[in-house]
């Protein structure tokens, strides 16, 4: 259904798109054209699983991306127990944690990789600045290596072999409706201010949604926590403890699990604070209601995706997975995906292909200049707005926390279970 | 009646059989053999460990979750019984003409034209803080405040229950009615029976089959429910396939595998109750 819908808007956007990259670097590169019969079939998040990106793909290299989108938890299954049913995942950081030690992908040789150099360094030793402090939870570099082809373990620093190659990646925080909340908000905890009863909501996935309610708990003094990411059993206890007596008091008027629910649940005014994605923020504001991604002072949540390779990929069909990756990392999907709002692994290639304004309002923090395009070409912001949180430095540099996966997980799910029964 | 050989009626039976055996027995043992295995956050270990059915006997929030879903269950079935009966009972008594109560009964159906997802998530804006209802309500002066309570809690729940469900009493209610005897309604009548005694010593007890058959269709699938819980309790909510639903969602097959076996061990118990009160083959 949804693939014939877009057929339209493809065809509209491939011209588009071509348009656009032809103004900007004056002709597209020319790739090998010996691909027109590979096939890759790639499974993933909703978030880079954009048909625009494959049709690109498919005009530069002649390789046909097959894609499917899934939830974050089909995606770990679906990886996990049919192995042979895709050949590229685009998945997140701290679902590889999961993922790696069954043995169903294979790292990349990072000397095959074009522009592996030029790669974001907080995918390779976890700082964004040489000075960083390193964020908690499932940090990429801490996942991103393995010591030979075939270990079922992390490797501790950057070695040739790269578990994943990192394409996408943001800062979450809380979103608001500034006409609504009538106060100043700047932390966490603001979202258990008694004057929010009943118009909150957090989201609820449990390896997500846990992570906020640790931000939470840390910024109202509940608990200092030695691992956000990675939390002891009476820490995930007491993290709990506060969650349903705070349910209990009505302070949540919902918990979200997808997307569009988020985006309901603040355009109808049900709540006016509430864990939010970013697309999610530009959706609501897309409907003409107001919503800020209100940074805050304890720092955001931050998660980052990736593309692995299958196992079972060899000769002409790796070699095609390795010049989809080289191709994706070229500076095309890189400004396609800062244009949402997002951060595209290699900034260089990506600057190249985005005007001196659109580098501005969403890298550099900078008031915009004229107005602010999706990729589709609907205006996001008008001249003169400033993204929400700032530069990329401001934003990426304050992460408090990676999306993770903890040892106790098993425990956690029980734990968040008696959280929604409570 | 011919006498057939003993081979034909085995090769009769043989189809549902297999039918039965690849899709029921198999899947199921399936789920009772996982159900004791270990698992760790990558894959299932065979094994033989009662570990998972103690975690979830041994579990307040087990207990807590079977008390809400049957309580769900029990509103929802006393509900759709309600009105379905009610409506049945109009359809066939006092609807005189059978293309009227074709004509009517076909309009019953129509909301199952859309789906059922659609008709559930229809009810949001409808009942949200800003939505429709609170709206006509404060307009009309009869509240001031948003009625919060009409989303995301347990009476929204059950309320789109009852609009997806009644349907499922109303069918087998009207056919057992359509089989009473209007005689014996007659017979009744000149007894000296009440309206009210006719409908509880006459129509009430030869409508048990029907009613059976609704109440397993309304219980069964209440029981198994998690998506309506999910979005209409905005997640504050639990039910027990939700929680099967939380498990699976992070890979813990045996722990979901586990409750699946003693849902159905429930579930199993509470039609088998139904069938002791009223023998739905005797009746039919």
């Amino acid at each position: 259904m949804t693939r014939k819908l877009t057929v339209g808007r493809r065809k509209l956007l491939k011209g588009a798109g071509i348009a656009a990259l032809g103004s900007v670097v004056g002709a597209p590169t020319i790739w090998a054209q010996n691909n027109k019969n590979i096939v890759l079939r790639q499974f993933g998040t909703g978030v880079s699983n954009l048909n625009d990106i494959a049709d690109k793909c498919k005009a530069d290299t002649g390789i046909t991306i097959q894609m499917t989108a899934l939830d974050s938890d089909a995606c770990v299954q679906r990886a996990v127990t049919q192995p042979n049913s895709y050949d590229i995942a685009d998945i997140e950081y701290w679902m590889i944690k999961k993922i790696w030690p069954a043995k169903v992908f294979q790292p990349f040789d990072t000397k095959k990789l074009t522009y592996y150099d030029k790669i974001v360094p907080l995918f390779k030793n976890g700082k964004l600045k040489p000075d960083s402090v390193i964020a908690q939870g499932t940090a990429p570099h801490t996942v991103g290596f393995v010591e030979k082809p075939d270990a079922t373990t992390f490797a501790k620093q950057e070695t040739q072999w790269f578990t994943m190659v990192p394409t996408i990646y943001n800062a979450d925080t809380l979103g608001i409706r500034p006409d609504l909340v009538g106060r100043e908000i700047t932390q966490w905890k603001d979202i258990l201010d008694p004057k929010f009863k009943g118009k909150t909501s957090i989201l609820n996935i449990p390896s997500i949604g846990i992570m906020d309610a640790a931000m939470i708990c840390e910024s109202a003094g509940i608990m200092k926590y030695g691992d956000k990411g990675n939390m002891t059993k009476p820490e995930i206890d007491k993290t709990i403890e506060f969650l349903i007596k705070t349910k209990k008091d009505g302070q949540f008027r919902a918990f979200w699990k997808t997307f569009d629910e988020s985006v309901n649940l603040m355009t109808s005014g049900e709540v006016v604070i509430q864990s939010m994605w970013s697309p999610a923020v530009a959706a609501v504001r897309s409907k003409g209601v107001p919503c800020k991604y209100q940074p805050l002072k304890e720092g955001y949540r931050s998660w980052g995706d990736g593309l692995a390779i299958a196992k079972h990929l060899s000769g002409p069909q790796l070699d095609a997975a390795y010049e989809y990756i080289n191709w994706y990392l070229s500076g095309w999907t890189g400004a396609y995906l800062n244009r949402q709002g997002y951060y595209s692994a290699v900034l260089e290639t990506a600057k190249k292909n985005m005007t001196e304004d659109e580098w501005g309002f969403w890298m550099e923090g900078k008031p915009a200049k004229g107005d602010i395009k999706s990729p589709q070409g609907a205006i996001m912001e008008k001249a003169g707005a400033v993204r929400d949180g700032g530069s990329f430095y401001e934003r990426m540099g304050h992460v408090a926390c990676w999306n993770a996966v903890m040892d106790e997980d098993r425990y956690m799910v029980q734990k968040w279970n008696s959280f929604i029964a409570a | 009646m011919t006498r057939t050989t003993s081979w034909t009626t085995y090769l009769q039976v043989t189809p549902l059989a297999l039918v039965f055996l690849i899709f029921l027995v198999i899947p199921i043992a399936t789920i009772v053999v996982v159900s004791f295995f270990d698992y760790n956050t990558t894959s299932i270990i065979p094994a033989f460990l009662s570990q998972n059915y103690e975690e979830l006997l041994f579990s307040s929030v087990t207990w807590q979750t079977y008390l809400q879903t049957v309580e769900f269950a029990l509103m929802a079935w006393v509900l759709t019984f309600l009105i379905g009966f009610t409506l049945a009972y109009f359809l066939a008594f006092h609807v005189r003409s059978a293309t009227w109560q074709q004509v009517l009964f076909l309009v019953c159906t129509i909301p199952f034209w859309t789906s059922n997802v659609i008709r559930m998530i229809s009810w949001i804006p409808f009942l949200g803080r800003n939505g429709l209802a609170n709206m006509t309500l404060m307009k009309l002066g009869i509240i001031h405040q948003p009625l919060e309570f009409l989303l995301y809690s347990n009476f929204s729940v059950v309320l789109v229950y009852v609009h997806l469900y009644t349907l499922f009493m109303v069918v087998p209610i009207f056919n057992s009615m359509m089989r009473i005897d209007r005689s014996l309604l007659e017979a009744a009548l000149d007894a000296g029976a009440s309206g009210w005694q006719t409908l509880t010593n006459v129509i009430l007890p030869l409508c048990k089959p029907g009613i059976a058959i609704g109440s397993i269709f309304v219980v069964t699938i209440v029981m198994g429910d998690f998506v309506t819980v999910r979005m209409m309790s905005g997640g504050l909510s639990s039910s027990v396939a939700l929680m099967m639903a939380n498990a699976m969602s992070l890979l813990q097959y045996p722990a979901a595998a586990a409750n699946a076996v003693v849902l159905l061990l429930v579930v199993l118990m509470i039609v088998a109750g139904m069938m002791r009160v009223v023998d739905i083959r005797k009746e039919l």
